[in-house]
């Protein structure tokens, strides 16, 4: 394993290299130490794994119905003639 | 996810000339959306209703003021989001000014290394792993936090999210990395204790 500085290094790197957004130069360094370095591919991987597990939280998002009600209300949207297009 | 390119030319026309039904479309395709980031940012439930509809009347306010060739998902997302930073600012005072200044990096902590790589699907769906998922937002600073909903939760891009939050690209990318790698570290803390019990367990 690597000393700690030199993982830090590489750390700094790692958002950009889950974006796609780290030069090819970087990127090949980067993996060169993840296939050497246990402990950076376990960060890597759950740092990917904290970001799924949000985004998926949010793609099953809905409006609760009373939320909902309340806001067409407030807007004065909830008229017959407006809601039944849509 | 909202998206400029579900907004059509001939909508924006009809939007911004007025037309109620137009404005009702843009509220039903978007205000899960916008609820779900003043949720996530608020952590309470009347807070975010309030910004939810304050950030309609504001839109439906500013409508005939929008500039046809920018964009209508960053257009309403800054309205939100500047409606969420003022009900922050409201609640608390003093805690967003010591947030305010939150670039500089407090210390180097060493990350946590817990190997939850392969924790089954069906742990991060209790109630109790929703609420810790939550609770790690809620100690992300605000500027840190509200980055990270517009990037990574709502799904906007770097260049979008600066220009919501009216700050450069490079701050969007920096204050990113930390909101990221604070949450992976809150949530390694979590699911290292999880993993613990589940060995003494059986
Ligand atoms: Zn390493």
């Amino acid at each position: 394993m690597d000393e700690h500085g030199h993982c830090k290094d590489y750390l700094k790197n790692f958002c950009d290299f889950i974006d796609g957004e780290l030069p090819a130069e970087l990127c090949e360094q980067l993996k060169a130490h993840l296939a050497e370095c246990t402990n950076c591919t376990i960060i890597l991987e759950t740092l990917k794994r904290t970001i799924n597990i949000y985004q998926s939280t949010a793609e099953s998002e809905r409006l609760p119905e009373d939320v909902h009600s309340r806001l067409l209300a407030r807007l004065k949207l909830d008229d017959d003639w407006i809601t039944k297009g849509s | 996810m909202i998206e400029d390119k579900d907004f059509s030319p001939d909508f924006i026309d009809r939007l911004t000339a007025g037309d109620r039904a137009a404005f009702a479309e843009l509220v039903e395709k978007t205000s899960p959306r916008i609820y779900g980031l003043a949720l996530r940012m608020l952590s309470n439930e009347q807070d975010a209703e309030d910004v939810l509809q304050e950030t309609y009347l504001k839109a439906y306010k500013a409508i005939p003021d929008f500039e046809k060739r920018s964009s209508l998902t960053t257009w309403l997302y800054r309205i939100a989001a500047n409606e969420a930073l003022m009900m922050i600012r409201k609640k608390k005072p003093l805690q967003q000014s010591v947030e305010l200044d939150d670039d500089n990096d407090e210390g180097e902590a060493q990350p946590e290394i817990v190997d939850w790589r392969y924790l089954p699907e069906k742990e991060l769906a209790s109630i109790e792993t929703r609420r810790m998922l939550q609770e790690a937002i809620d100690r992300l600073s605000t500027a840190l936090r509200i980055v990270f909903l517009l990037r990574d939760v709502q799904g906007l891009s770097v260049k979008e999210t600066a220009d919501i939050l009216g700050v450069n690209e490079n701050v969007v990318k920096t204050r990113l990395v930390r909101a990221r790698l604070k949450l992976r570290d809150d949530l390694s803390g979590y699911f290292r204790e999880r993993l613990v019990s589940e060995v003494q367990n059986g």
